[in-house]
């Protein structure tokens, strides 16, 4: 499904991928994992076709995330590092995402629900008001509701509370059925029930890749 | 097609609550004000009066104040949202670039330019009532122009937008740009004219590629030119083109340079990494 082509990509002198080789297959759960700085987000980010690379290439589904950025993007859920600021109501945001993407907003005000997040209490306020996991808590139930078939989390527990790691981790294994779930992660304990692949990255390079037996 | 106008109609709402956006309308709307107050419509100084006097004196002002006020709301829009990282999430859908880019310029425009038209409708009424005759050529001629200058700083605003590495850098380029247009209105290109002994065409030229020149010449443009202190840039220029070839030259060419910058701009944000 992802397959990722001697891929570099440099930042000035900095050297953020280099040469990396990998494939992502349907049923694949993978935590991502690596010191910081290693080059997880960058990967990440070439995949949904943000970067364009010095060399190497990214093929989802045999698509070119930046050439044919709508298709690839329709079949992606991503939930970033860091929650941005943005600006629009969670009305206004849950429009955009239904309009753009075809989910039902019923589905996004479920998955808000079994997150343990009041949907309703919040529609009119800027996302930028809400907690920070709050905010969490919604991209994750978007990216839920968009049941598509790539699903990219780049830590999105930071700050979440345990209990809601657990609606979400329970949630999570409900839902990734023939799914390719790619999970960056520093707490692979926390991730040991949903994952079935580990692969650790370092300067750039992948230096392990191992499946684990559930 | 949807998708282009959902991002302009939301980028317009985020616009409507913002403070800025507030203070732009009051700004506007408060000289009109200040006009009415001041009783601009009823004085009578060189010869023209009532509404025609106040809508040049809001047109003068605005030449000078919307191309800055575009400017520093606009030059962050794309640079900001790359920077507090709203552009990494919003484009993990599944939306065209061009989309995206051509719907925050359509909702912008929106949003910058009806508040200055707003305003002048809003003395044409307030002039009806209070009697004045309303001087429909003028009228109509503004609200050409305004589109036009909205349009070429707009373009403008985001091209630089498009290129810059951070937010702080945009809003000094774009101060820089105000600064070096509104240095060449008149009294620049003269001094240069008169230092140099350069030949008039060149001034001429030189005059014609700045839009906020050109807007305040073809703001003057209906105005009998015995009675306006149009300076003799303007004079020239009035006296040398006809006056219907300079009002449509005055229209189309801040239109066409604004979307050559905005397509510029597009062509950067394409190329580059949007994160
Ligand atoms: N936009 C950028 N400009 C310059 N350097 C960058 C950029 N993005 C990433 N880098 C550099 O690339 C390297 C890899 O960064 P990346 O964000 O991929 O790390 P990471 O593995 O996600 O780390 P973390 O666990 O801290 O999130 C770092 O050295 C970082 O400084
Ligand atoms: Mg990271």
């Amino acid at each position: 499904m992802i397959k990722i082509n001697n891929l570099t990509k440099k930042f000035g002198k900095n050297i953020s991928l280099d040469n990396v080789n990998i494939e992502f297959n349907k049923s694949d759960y993978i935590a991502l994992m690596g010191a910081n700085g290693a080059g997880k987000t960058t990967l990440v980010r070439s995949i949904l076709g943000y970067y364009h690379p010095d060399s190497g290439s990214v093929e989802i589904n045999g698509l070119d995330p930046i050439k044919d950025r709508v298709e690839v993007l329709n079949n992606i859920s991503f939930v970033p590092q860091l929650p941005p600021p943005i600006k629009l109501s969670i009305s206004e945001l849950m429009e955009y995402i239904s309009k753009s993407t075809g989910v039902d907003k019923g589905q996004i005000e479920y998955f808000s629900n079994e997150m343990k997040l009041d949907i309703k209490a919040n529609i009119n306020k800027s996302f930028f008001t809400l907690s920070g996991g709050m905010k969490q808590k919604l991209l994750i139930a978007i990216s839920l509701a968009r049941k598509s078939k790539i699903i990219i989390y780049d830590e999105p527990t930071a700050n979440l509370d345990p209990k809601a790691r657990d609606d979400f981790y329970r949630l999570l294994k409900d839902n990734q059925e023939d799914k390719t779930l790619l999970f960056i992660t520093h707490r692979l304990e926390e991730v040991q029930d949903i994952v079935n692949r580990e692969v650790y990255m370092d300067l750039g390079k992948i230096v392990s890749d191992k499946a684990i037996i559930i | 097609m949807k998708n282009l106008y959902l991002i302009a109609f939301l980028d317009l709402k985020e616009s409507l609550r913002a403070k800025w956006f507030l203070v732009y309308s009051l700004v506007f709307g408060g000289l009109i004000a200040l006009f009415f107050i001041a009783g601009v419509t009823e004085s009578q100084v060189m010869g023209f009066s009532g509404l025609s006097r106040l809508l040049l004196m809001y047109i003068q002002i605005t030449i000078i104040i919307l191309p800055i006020f575009i400017l520093i709301t606009t030059v962050r829009s794309i640079s900001g949202d790359r920077d507090n990282h709203i552009l990494e999430y919003m484009l993990s859908f599944p939306i065209s670039l061009k989309e995206y880019y051509w719907g925050k310029i359509i909702g912008r425009f929106i949003t910058v330019y009806l508040p200055v038209l707003l305003a002048m409708i809003i003395a044409i009424i307030f002039g009806v009532i209070k009697g004045a005759s309303i001087p429909w050529s003028i009228f109509f001629l503004y609200t050409g122009l305004l589109f036009a200058l909205s349009s070429s700083f707009l373009g403008i605003a985001f091209f630089i937008s498009s290129f810059v590495k951070s937010s702080e850098v945009a809003l000094g380029i774009a101060f820089f740009v105000w600064i070096l247009l509104l240095a060449f209105i008149d009294i620049a290109l003269i001094s240069i004219m008169m230092s140099n002994r350069l030949d008039e065409e060149l001034i001429i030229f030189i005059a014609l590629i700045n839009p906020m020149e050109i807007f305040r010449v073809s703001a003057i443009s209906l105005f009998d030119p015995e009675l306006t202190v149009m300076g003799p840039v303007a004079f020239y220029i009035l006296d040398t083109i006809k006056q219907s070839t300079f009002i449509f030259i005055s229209i189309a060419y801040p239109i066409l340079l604004g979307l050559g910058f905005a397509f510029m701009g597009f062509r950067i944000f394409k190329k580059k990494d949007l994160v």
